[in-house]
């Protein structure tokens, strides 16, 4: 009798309450993920961004509502000096620190691959430039380029003797420039040589075994192997390089605040003096808003230039 | 066309050793496949053979040059990886012509090599895809084919066909013996699979631990394992292993059932032996030792049986459609003459 009782009893079908069904919904769902992350960008980054384009057209200053303007911001910059010096130290500042950080981090990130000593030691050390906040090691090299207590200066004159007065880093127009190109550099190459030994780490072993059977030498196989299977990420991590160089503000105002007499001004520099300490919000918009043609350009030339690749895409026929 | 020696080739990762001096000599043309179970230093010895290790102790020689410091261009071989390591960044063309545009070759030489190559694999209509554009079989026939390009004197497999799905690794195998045949190029294969040492190999050499256990023909491996370790590693499904002692001229198992000796063998009376015998050697035998059904495996061609008799299990492979349920007693008896027999201790053939 028990049996049957056991076989008697059916599973009941649970029926779902609304709360579940509305859950189930698949629109529902998707507005309801969707909201946090979208809520976020919109508080923090496209309002902000839409009202920076919109002041870039209005005569805006501080303490006064501007009226719309039209392009005469822009008319004004076209025939400004300072703007125009600002967008050629802009692109000199990014292309020799780009080009500079891209050939000593693929050259330290080539010898991290390597089989060394304390190998992982050496890796977080490496890191160190980047995760100490930029301002810090703003103001450590603003010490370091000091006229009277540089550490260079005092090594060069003192101990080795080689000069005898002290170097000018940061006082004369182009000694200023390729220092702070110089400061800048020393801050980015860990994400580079970082970045890019993960895609070394990526290249199969078995391939440059296979190279060293086909009979190439070191530097063939760098050249056929390592840089052509490196290029997917080589392009990604320059743009990213050259975006964060080249809307760089930090290491610049902390160091030299766009000076000796405006050699120095990056774009964003130039933006934030003329907007807040200058009062002029609507013109310092305006520089901002100057920049974004530059970095739409480097970003579409490294993606299309760099990153796409037949050999990555699926299969199929070409 | 070239042979190979190994003399007394000895590997030391470390302070750990992996190879304890390995001999063995491959003639021109001979197609010779090291098998093993993983870890017992097979790929290590092709490695070491292709360049790609250095020899910590011993002599490598191809056709009686010693390679010891040669590096691997040098030594006249072509490899083909496990993993194909086609460069995913050039065509079958470039793939396969890479070897002949880094020893300058001029451009009509290499699309020459290339046909040929590619006319042997019947790659011809691929020669301008990627690697990623392939099938497996595919991308394993471009590896092939840049090997076969290189017009080496020894073709080294580093277990070429393990990723490949079973029916493509049938289809392959007889490819590459069939490509073997055709161009009598010594070549030195490595697998862990049995099976495809079996079917491929003039000559097998069967590895364990750093240590060559036998060498010989599929059939000699087969028909007389030197050791334990060679008659339960070739043949499938694997060789039953009974322990027992000698008494009054049969084999005694641990149960007190008797099996029938072969003449001629070697053990003494009240020796402590391994029987062997092949699951295809045991027959049906109405007069046989009655063993307990297990599990009936029909394949169609044959019937595996697991069986038990006393706490031994047995594998029975019948020509005949074994219908005996679980539990039932099914009467079986070995062929005395394919039995093999092995020193309890030693574990070499007695």
């Amino acid at each position: 009798m028990d049996t049957i009782a056991a076989h008697a009893w059916v599973r009941p079908k649970r029926e779902l309450g609304w709360l579940a069904r509305l859950f189930d919904w698949k629109p529902f769902l998707i507005v309801i993920c969707l909201l946090p992350a979208v809520g976020l960008l919109m508080v923090f980054l496209t309002y902000p961004l839409g009202l920076g384009i919109f002041l870039a057209f209005t005569d805006t200053t501080i303490g006064r509502r501007g009226v719309w303007v039209g392009l005469e911001n822009f008319q004004y910059l076209i025939e400004d000096k300072l703007w125009w010096n600002a967008v050629f130290y802009s692109v000199f500042y990014t292309g020799i620190a780009t080009v500079a950080k891209f050939g000593l981090g693929l050259w330290l990130a080539l010898l991290l691959n390597n089989h060394l000593p304390f190998k992982s030691i050496l890796r977080a050390i490496i890191l160190l430039p980047w995760i100490v906040p930029t301002v810090l090691s703003a103001i450590a090299f603003w010490w370091i380029y000091d006229p009277q207590f540089s550490i260079i200066s005092y090594l060069f004159t003192d101990v080795l003797g080689w000069r005898t007065t002290n170097i000018d880093f940061i006082n004369t127009p182009w000694s200023a420039r390729w220092s702070l190109i110089a400061a800048n550099v020393w801050r980015g190459i860990p994400f580079v040589a970082i970045s890019l030994l993960a895609g070394l780490q990526t290249i199969s072993p078995s391939l440059y075994e296979a190279g060293m059977l086909d009979g190439t030498t070191p530097w063939q196989r760098f050249c056929y192997i390592t840089f052509p299977m490196l290029l997917p990420i080589l392009a990604i991590v320059m743009t990213f390089s050259i975006i964060f160089t080249f809307t760089d503000f930090q290491l610049v105002y902390a160091i030299t605040r766009g000076g000796p007499i405006n050699s120095t001004h990056l774009l964003a520099t130039l933006a934030f003096q003329r907007g807040i300490p200058g009062g002029q919000l609507g013109e310092g918009a305006a520089i901002a808003v100057s920049m974004i043609p530059f970095l739409v350009f480097a970003t579409l030339f490294s993606y299309f230039a760099l990153a796409r690749r037949k050999w990555q895409q699926g299969e199929g026929d070409d | 066309m070239a042979s190979v020696s190994f003399r007394d080739v000895r590997k030391n990762f470390g302070s750990t050793p992996v190879l304890h001096g390995v001999s063995v000599d491959i003639e021109d043309g001979q197609f010779v496949v090291l098998v093993g179970p993983s870890g017992c230093g097979k790929s290590t010895l092709l490695r070491m053979l292709a360049g790609l290790e250095n020899i910590s102790g011993g002599e490598i020689a191809i056709s009686d040059r010693v390679v010891n410091t040669v590096p691997p261009k040098d030594r006249d071989i072509a490899m083909v990886f496990q993993n194909y390591a086609l460069y995913p960044h050039m065509t079958v063309f470039q793939n396969m012509a890479f070897s002949l545009k880094l020893a300058g070759a001029p451009k009509e030489v290499m699309e020459q090599e290339v046909q040929k190559a590619s006319k042997i694999l019947g790659l011809d209509q691929l020669l301008h895809r990627y690697p990623r554009q392939l099938s497996g079989g595919q991308r394993q026939r471009v590896a092939m084919g840049r090997a076969i390009v290189r017009n080496p004197q020894v073709f080294l497999f580093d277990e070429p066909l393990s990723n490949l799905d079973a029916k493509l690794r049938v289809q392959m195998r007889a490819e590459i013996k069939d490509l073997h045949q055709r161009l009598n190029v010594t070549t030195v294969y490595v697998t862990h699979d049995q099976i495809e040492a079996m079917t491929m190999a003039d000559k097998i050499v069967v590895m364990n631990h750093g240590r060559i256990e036998q060498a010989g023909t599929p059939l000699e491996l087969y028909d007389r394992p030197a050791n334990i370790f060679v008659a339960g590693f070739i043949g499938s499904p694997a060789m039953n292993m009974l322990a027992g002692r000698i008494s009054q001229g049969a084999f005694v198992d641990a149960s007190g059932t008797r099996w029938p000796l072969p003449s001629g063998h070697r053990a003494k009376d009240g020796a402590e032996v391994i029987y062997g015998i092949r699951p295809e050697h045991l027959r049906l035998d109405p007069d046989g030792i009655a063993a307990r059904v297990h599990v009936v495996e029909p394949t169609g061609s044959e019937t595996q049986v697991l069986m038990r008799v006393g706490e031994a299990t047995l594998m029975g492979a019948f020509r005949e459609r074994v219908t005996a349920k679980r539990g039932e007693a099914l009467p079986v008896s070995p062929d005395p003459a394919l039995v093999h027999l092995f020193d309890k201790t030693t574990g070499q053939r007695l």
